[in-house]
C-alpha cells in the first residue's frame, strides 16, 4: 500500500454508546492511536453508516479502517471493503455487553482496545500472495491400487486432472479383487453382489488421464506439494516425477493369525482365517484343508483378535457382515451344512441390518453371542469350540468341522512410513500411534486430513472399513487433493485457513539456526540444512503461526500477524501506576491480557457477550491464530509495560486434542514450562501467566475462569516493574 | 468450467450440506445452498458434544461458517425450500422459495424485539423442552446471527411491539415470500434426518410417562445453551436424576417401526452416559442394548464408558417402560438375554435412543426420485447430475457424513465439467 490513510469508525449502536464515553474514546483514537479521521455513528452497520465509510474511501482516500463496533464474526458482509486494511474490534461484545457501565474500569477497557487496534493497524499489511519461481504441478499421485485408490484415481481423472496410480503388486484391485462375492451395498440389501472392484479396474484402465504403474513403490519424495519430486521404483527402474498432491490409499493387511494360538490357529489346518475362507470360496471349493471334505458344520468366530487390548484394540468394522456372507457361502455350497456365528455383538449397522435380518431367516444359520475361550482338535477329526457367556448357557462347547476366525485389519501405515518423505521431521505421518497406526486424524468435521499438507489418506489405511466405504473414501480424498492443488495455485492456504493468502516470511539474516521452528511445526513444513538454517516450504504450511511463536529472534512474520504486531499492541496499553491514583486509599487496578484462540475461545467470548455475562474489566482480550503462535517474547513486552498477568485460553490438547493445528495448544503449554524459569529469574511469579483449556461451547465458564485468574493476580499483587 | 454453468445447488445446510457446499466452492464451483431452518448447522448444532472426542460441534461449525464468510462463491438462503426442478444434468432450473423471516439484514441481534414480544412458541431447537418468544434467535451461536419471527405464534394483537422496540428498522412484518430461480449444473441433496417419533413405540412410554425423554432432548439438556443452562434435570420436577436408563433401539431394528439400524444411537447413548456421570458422580447409568455397535476405533470409547464404575451395560431389549404408581419414577421391564433373568428396575429418568428417519420420508424432494419404503434415497437410481449425501441414503454418523459429502462435492464438479 503506497500511501496509508487511517480512519477509525466508532459505533454507538447496540448499547455501546450507553456504556462508553465516546468523546473520550474519540480522543484516544485521534491523539494516542493517531488515526487521522475519527468518526462516530449511531448505527454503523446501517446503510447510512456504511455509506459514510464508502464515501471516505472514495473521496478521502481512506484505506486503513479501524472499525470499533461489533465482533468481526458478525456483519462481515457489511464491513467488507475490498482493497482496504480492516481491523475490527468488538466493542459491543468485549465492552458494552460484558461490562458494567458504572464500573470505572469500563472506559479504560474500551480505550485500551482502541489503542491496541490502533497500534495493530499501523503495522498490518495486505497479503501479497506467495510467488513460486517454477510452475506448480497439478498431477495427483494415488498410492495404492485397491478400492480406495481406484476410486480416487478415477474421479480425479474425470475431473480432468492427470493421475499417477501406483500399486506395489502386479495387479490392481487389492483385497477387493480377492473377494468371491461382496456384501450388498444397495437396497434391498439382501443379495450378495459381484465385487465392484473389477468394474472399477476396467474404468481406470480405460481412462486416458490415468497412468497406471504396477509393481511400483515409492522410493522418496522431496520438495513440497506442487513441486514435489517423487521418485518411484517401477519394476525396479527408478523414475522421478513432479507431483501436486497425494492420495494415500495403501490399505491394510490381515492381523497375523499365528498370534491367535488360543483360537486354534496353527493347531489344526481346519482353523482358517476369514481371508483363507474367501480364497477357498473364490476357488469354488469350500472344504476342510485337512482332508478335503466338504464341512457339515462351520463355526465362525468373530472378533478373532479384535476388540482385544492384547491384540487389536479396535473393531475392524467389516468382519460381522463378511462372516455372515461366508456363512451363506457355506450354505450355498452345501444346503445340509450348518453355520454357527459366534459373536460379541453383531455389528452390521445402518441399512445393512436388512441383510442381517434376511440371513437370520435361514434355518441353517445359527447366531449366538459367545466369548470363545478356545478352539482345539477333538476326537473324530472335528474341532471343539469352547465358549462362555452365551445365550445358550454359561459354559458351552460346540463341535465343528471347520472354524473360521474373523481376523482383523491392520493398517499398512502401522509399521511402514509409506511416503518416504525427505522432510526434516521424518519420512511418514507423525504420531499415528494415537490412531492405532491408522493414517487418521482427530478431526470429526474434517475427514482425510493428515499432518502433511496436500497428502490425504483414504480407505482401510485411514480407518477400518469395507470396500464400498473405501471407494467413497477415495472420491472424497481426491476432492481434497484437487482442492490443495488449486489453493496452492492461487497461493492460498488449505484447511483450516483455506482463505488465507498470508504466509510466514522470515527475516533470514537474523536467524540463529536454533531449529525451534523446524522442530515444532505441526505440519513439518520447514526443512533445514546441516547448519540448521530453515527453509520454509510454503505449500506445506497451514499458517498456524507455530513457527512464529517458536522463534526466539522474533523474525517470523505474517503480513497481518507478527510478533511485532502483537507486541506493539501490548506496548500500546495504558497501564495506570500509583501516580495516576486520585485517592491514596485506592489500589492500582490490574492490567491483564487475555490471549485467546480465534476459533474457539474468541467465539466463546462473543457468546458470553450475547448472554450478557459479566467479565472482569481488567482483562484485554486479543485473538491469536492458534495458541501455537504464542511467543514468549510477548511476556517481556507486556510485563515491561507494566501488565500484571497473561491469561491464555486455548483448546484442549493431549490424545483427544481439539486444536485444529493439532499441536498448537500443546506447544504453547510446553513453552510455558520454560517460562517459569525466566519469570523466576526476574522475581516474577509463575502464576502470572496461565494457560487454561476452554472449548467454544463453554462460554458460561468464562466469567469464573477470568475471575479466578484475577483473584490469583490480586493475591500476587501488582507487577513490580509497573511504571519503571 | 465456464462461468455460466458451474453452479451447484446444495439442498440442506446441515453438516453434510455445508461440507458439500464449501468443499465444492473451494474447488472452484459457484454454490447455492438452501436451508429450511432460519440458521445453518442443522442437527449437529443441537448436539452438546460429538463422540468419541467429546468436543463441541460448534467448533467445527465455526470453521465452516468462517469458510462461508470468506468465500464469495457461496450464496446461501435460510428459511428456503426448493419447490421445483426442471431440466437435466448440466442445465437444471430450480425454484427456491424463501419464507419471510420478518426480520431484515439490519438486525443486530440485540434482543429488543424478543423482550418486547408478548407471545410464546414451543422451542423446536430444544425439542420442545422450553419456549421462546415469537420473535427469537434460534440459538446463541446461530449463523447468520439474526432474529426471526414465528408468525404462527405471533398473535398480532400487541400493536407491533417488536417493530416499535427495534431501533434498527430491522422488523418488517409485511415481508413477503421471495422466489429465486437458478440455473445449476448439478444438485446435491443433503436434507438429512429427523428423529423418529418414539411415541409410536407405545411400550416405551414416550409422551405418556413423565420422565421419559429422547436422546436429542438429552443433548439439549446437557448443553450450556439449552433449556436448563446445561444442567441435566428430569422434566417432572427439575431435579437432577440419579439413576438413568438408556433404552437402545427405540424404534430401530424393529419391523414395526424402523427395520434398519440407525447407526449412531449406541455411540450417542454412551456419550450421553458421560454427560450424566460428569455432572453427578453419584449418578448411575444403565444402557439396555441388543448389540453394542461401536464400530472401528469407537471401540475404545466404549471401553472407557464400560469401565466407569457407575455404568452398567446390559444386553436385552426393553419390553416395557411405565410410570411407577405414586411417583414420577420410571419402571423398565427387560430381559437380560445373557443371564436369562427378567429384570424390573426403577429409574429416575429414561432416555430413549430414538432412531433416524430421512427427511425425504415425510417431505420428498420435488423430483421423481426412487426411495426405499423407509424413505431413503436409492442412490443408484438418481437422475444424472443429482447426488444424495449421507443420511439421505443410509443412517451415518457425522464423520462419515462429512466423508460422503466431500466425495459428493467432487462428483458434482465432474458432472459440471463434463457437460
Amino acid at each position: 500500500m503506497e500511501e496509508r490513510k487511517y480512519a477509525a469508525y466508532l459505533c454507538k449502536g447496540c448499547g455501546i454508546g450507553e456504556v462508553i464515553d465516546f468523546a473520550e474514546l474519540s480522543k484516544v483514537a485521534t491523539r494516542e492511536a493517531k488515526l487521522q479521521n475519527v468518526k462516530e455513528h449511531d448505527i454503523l452497520c446501517s446503510p447510512e453508516g456504511l455509506e459514510m465509510i464508502k464515501q471516505d474511501i472514495a473521496n478521502e482516500g481512506v484505506n486503513c479502517l479501524l472499525i470499533g463496533a461489533c465482533s468481526p464474526r458478525v456483519k462481515f458482509e457489511e464491513f467488507d471493503f475490498p482493497g482496504c486494511i480492516i481491523e475490527r474490534v468488538g466493542l459491543r461484545e468485549l465492552v458494552a455487553w460484558t461490562q458494567d457501565p458504572e464500573n470505572k474500569e469500563t472506559q479504560p477497557l474500551a480505550e485500551d482496545y482502541i489503542r491496541m487496534y490502533g497500534a495493530k493497524i499501523k503495522k498490518t499489511d495486505l497479503p501479497e500472495p506467495f510467488q513460486h519461481e517454477e510452475e506448480l504441478s497439478k498431477t495427483i499421485l494415488v498410492i495404492g491400487g485397491g478400492a480406495a485408490g481406484l476410486a480416487a484415481a478415477l474421479f480425479a481423472a474425470r475431473n480432468e486432472y492427470e493421475v499417477i496410480l501406483v500399486e506395489k503388486e502386479a495387479d490392481l484391485g487389492g483385497y477387493g479383487a480377492k473377494l468371491h462375492r461382496a456384501t450388498p451395498s444397495s437396497y434391498p440389501y439382501t443379495q450378495l453382489q459381484d465385487p465392484p472392484v473389477f468394474a472399477k479396474i476396467k474404468e481406470v484402465e480405460a481412462e486416458p488421464n490415468i497412468r497406471v504403474l504396477t509393481n511400483t513403490q515409492v522410493v522418496k519424495m522431496e520438495g513440497q506439494p506442487g513441486l514435489l519430486d517423487v521418485t518411484l521404483s517401477i519394476n525396479g527402474a527408478e523414475e522421478t516425477m513432479r507431483i501436486g498432491a497425494i492420495v494415500m490409499a495403501v490399505g491394510w493387511k490381515p492381523y497375523d493369525a499365528t498370534k491367535l494360538g488360543h483360537l486354534g490357529y496353527g493347531a489344526s489346518p481346519d482353523v482358517i482365517t476369514i481371508l483363507e475362507m474367501e480364497e477357498m470360496a473364490k476357488n469354488g471349493k469350500i472344504v476342510r484343508p485337512s482332508d478335503g471334505k466338504v464341512p457339515e458344520s462351520v463355526a465362525f468366530v468373530l472378533c478373532a483378535g479384535q476388540r482385544d487390548p492384547e491384540h487389536l484394540p479396535y473393531c475392524s468394522d467389516i468382519c460381522c457382515a463378511t462372516s455372515v456372507k461366508q456363512a451363506l457361502y457355506v450354505r450355498e455350497a452345501n444346503p445340509n451344512a450348518a453355520a454357527m456365528i459366534l459373536y460379541t455383538d453383531i455389528r452390521i449397522p445402518g441399512q445393512l441390518e436388512l441383510f442381517y435380518k434376511e440371513a437370520q431367516s435361514d434355518p441353517g444359520l445359527m447366531f449366538t453371542k459367545a466369548e470363545v475361550t478356545g478352539v482345539e482338535p477333538a476326537p473324530g477329526g472335528v474341532l471343539k469350540v469352547s465358549a462362555q457367556d452365551t445365550l445358550l448357557g454359561e459354559n458351552v462347547a460346540f463341535e465343528a468341522d471347520l472354524v473360521v476366525l474373523a481376523t482383523g485389519m491392520v493398517p499398512v501405515t502401522a509399521d511402514d512410513p509409506v511416503l518416504q518423505l525427505e522432510y526434516r521431521q521424518g519420512p511418514g505421518l507423525p504420531d499415528l500411534e494415537l490412531f492405532n497406526g491408522f493414517a487418521d486424524s482427530n478431526f470429526i468435521c474434517f475427514p482425510y486430513e493428515t499432518r502433511r499438507t496436500a497428502i490425504y489418506a483414504a480407505g482401510g489405511t485411514r480407518q477400518p472399513m469395507g470396500m464400498g466405504m473405501a471407494m467413497d473414501d477415495g472420491v472424497g480424498a481426491a476432492l481434497k487433493a484437487i482442492q490443495a492443488i488449486e489453493h496452492n495455485a492461487a497461493a492460498m492456504a488449505v484447511h483450516p485457513r483455506a482463505w488465507d493468502e498470508t504466509f510466514p516470511d522470515p527475516i533470514m539474516q537474523r536467524c540463529t539456526q536454533c531449529k525451534r521452528c523446524t522442530e515444532e511445526c505441526p505440519f513439518g513444513a520447514i526443512d533445514e540444512d546441516e547448519k540448521g538454517t530453515p527453509f520454509f516450504k510454503i505449500n506445506r504450511c497451514r499458517r498456524c503461526g507455530t513457527c512464529m511463536g517458536a522463534c526466539p529472534e522474533r523474525i517470523i512474520n505474517f503480513k497481518d500477524f507478527s510478533v511485532d504486531i502483537l507486541g506493539s499492541m501490548f506496548k500500546s496499553l495504558d497501564v495506570p501506576t500509583e501516580d495516576d491514583l486520585e485517592d491514596e486509599e485506592e489500589e492500582v487496578p490490574l492490567r491483564l491480557l487475555g490471549l485467546v484462540c480465534e476459533n474457539d475461545a474468541y467465539p466463546a467470548l462473543d457468546a458470553a457477550g450475547l448472554h450478557k455475562l459479566k467479565i472482569d474489566p481488567t482483562v484485554r482480550f486479543v485473538p491469536l491464530r492458534c495458541m501455537g503462535s504464542f511467543n514468549l517474547v510477548w511476556v517481556s513486552d507486556a510485563f515491561s509495560r507494566g501488565v500484571d498477568g497473561m491469561l491464555l485460553l486455548g483448546c484442549k490438547h493431549g490424545d483427544d486434542y481439539q486444536c485444529h493445528f493439532a499441536k498448537g495448544s500443546e506447544l504453547c503449554a510446553y513453552r510455558l514450562t520454560k517460562l517459569s524459569e525466566t519469570l523466576d529469574k526476574l522475581g516474577l511469579e509463575a502464576d502470572r501467566v496461565q494457560l487454561i483449556e476452554i472449548a467454544i461451547s463453554e462460554y458460561d465458564k468464562l466469567p469464573q475462569i477470568v475471575d479466578d485468574f484475577v483473584k490469583r493476580l490480586q493475591e500476587i499483587g501488582p507487577n513490580p516493574f509497573k511504571g519503571m | 468450467m465456464s462461468a455460466d454453468n458451474n453452479k451447484i445447488l446444495v439442498v440442506g445446510g446441515g453438516m453434510s450440506g455445508l461440507t458439500a457446499a464449501i468443499e465444492a466452492a473451494e474447488s472452484g464451483a459457484q454454490v447455492i445452498l438452501t436451508e429450511k431452518e432460519p440458521y445453518l448447522g442443522g442437527r449437529v448444532a443441537q448436539l452438546h458434544r460429538y463422540f468419541p472426542k467429546l468436543c463441541p460441534p460448534t467448533c467445527g461449525l465455526e470453521i465452516q461458517f468462517r469458510r462461508i464468510r470468506e468465500n464469495p462463491r457461496i450464496t446461501f438462503h435460510t428459511m428456503a425450500e426448493v419447490t421445483q426442478v426442471s431440466g437435466s444434468a448440466g442445465e437444471f432450473e430450480v425454484t427456491v422459495q424463501v419464507k419471510p423471516r420478518y426480520v431484515n439484514d439490519r438486525c443486530v441481534a440485540c434482543d429488543a424485539c424478543a423482550e418486547a414480544c408478548p407471545s410464546w412458541r414451543v422451542n423446536d431447537f430444544n425439542y420442545g423442552l422450553d419456549k421462546t418468544k415469537a420473535a427469537y434467535l434460534p440459538y446463541d451461536m446461530a449463523f447468520p446471527l439474526k432474529y426471526v419471527i414465528d408468525m404462527s405464534a405471533c398473535t398480532g394483537d400487541c400493536g407491533q411491539k417488536c417493530a416499535e422496540a427495534c431501533q434498527y428498522e430491522a422488523i418488517d412484518l409485511n415481508m413477503q415470500p421471495q422466489t429465486f430461480t437458478y440455473q445449476v449444473g448439478a444438485i446435491v441433496l443433503a436434507s438429512g434426518w429427523e428423529l423418529y417419533d418414539v411415541s409410536q413405540v407405545e411400550t416405551l412410554g414416550a409422551g405418556q410417562v413423565k420422565n421419559v425423554i429422547t436422546n436429542m432432548q438429552m443433548e439439549r439438556l446437557a448443553a450450556a445453551n439449552g433449556p436448563t443452562g446445561g444442567k441435566i434435570q428430569r422434566p417432572s420436577d427439575n431435579q437432577p436424576p440419579k439413576r438413568v436408563a438408556f433404552v437402545q433401539c427405540a424404534g430401530s431394528r424393529d419391523e414395526n417401526h424402523l427395520p434398519y439400524c440407525s447407526y449412531i444411537c449406541c455411540m450417542a447413548s454412551l456419550k450421553q452416559v458421560t454427560y450424566l456421570r460428569e455432572q453427578n458422580p453419584e449418578s448411575e447409568a444403565t444402557v439396555f442394548y441388543i448389540d453394542l455397535r461401536t464400530p472401528g476405533r469407537y471401540e475404545q470409547f466404549m471401553w472407557k464408558v464400560r469401565d466407569d464404575e457407575g455404568v452398567n451395560l446390559i444386553r436385552g431389549k426393553v419390553a416395557k417402560v411405565e410410570q411407577q404408581p405414586g411417583t414420577d419414577n420410571v419402571v423398565v421391564t427387560v430381559e437380560d438375554t445373557v443371564s436369562g433373568r427378567k429384570l424390573k428396575e426403577t429409574f429416575d429418568m429414561v432416555v430413549l435412543a430414538a432412531g433416524m428417519v430421512p427427511t425425504t420420508k415425510n417431505s420428498p424432494f420435488p423430483l421423481p426420485l426412487s426411495y426405499t419404503p423407509e424413505g431413503f434415497v436409492i442412490p443408484e437410481l438418481l437422475p444424472d447430475g443429482v447426488f444424495a449425501v449421507a443420511s439421505m441414503k443410509s443412517p451415518l454418523d457425522v464423520m462419515k457424513s462429512n466423508e460422503d459429502a466431500t466425495g459428493a462435492a467432487l462428483k458434482s464438479l465432474i458432472s459440471l465439467s463434463r457437460r
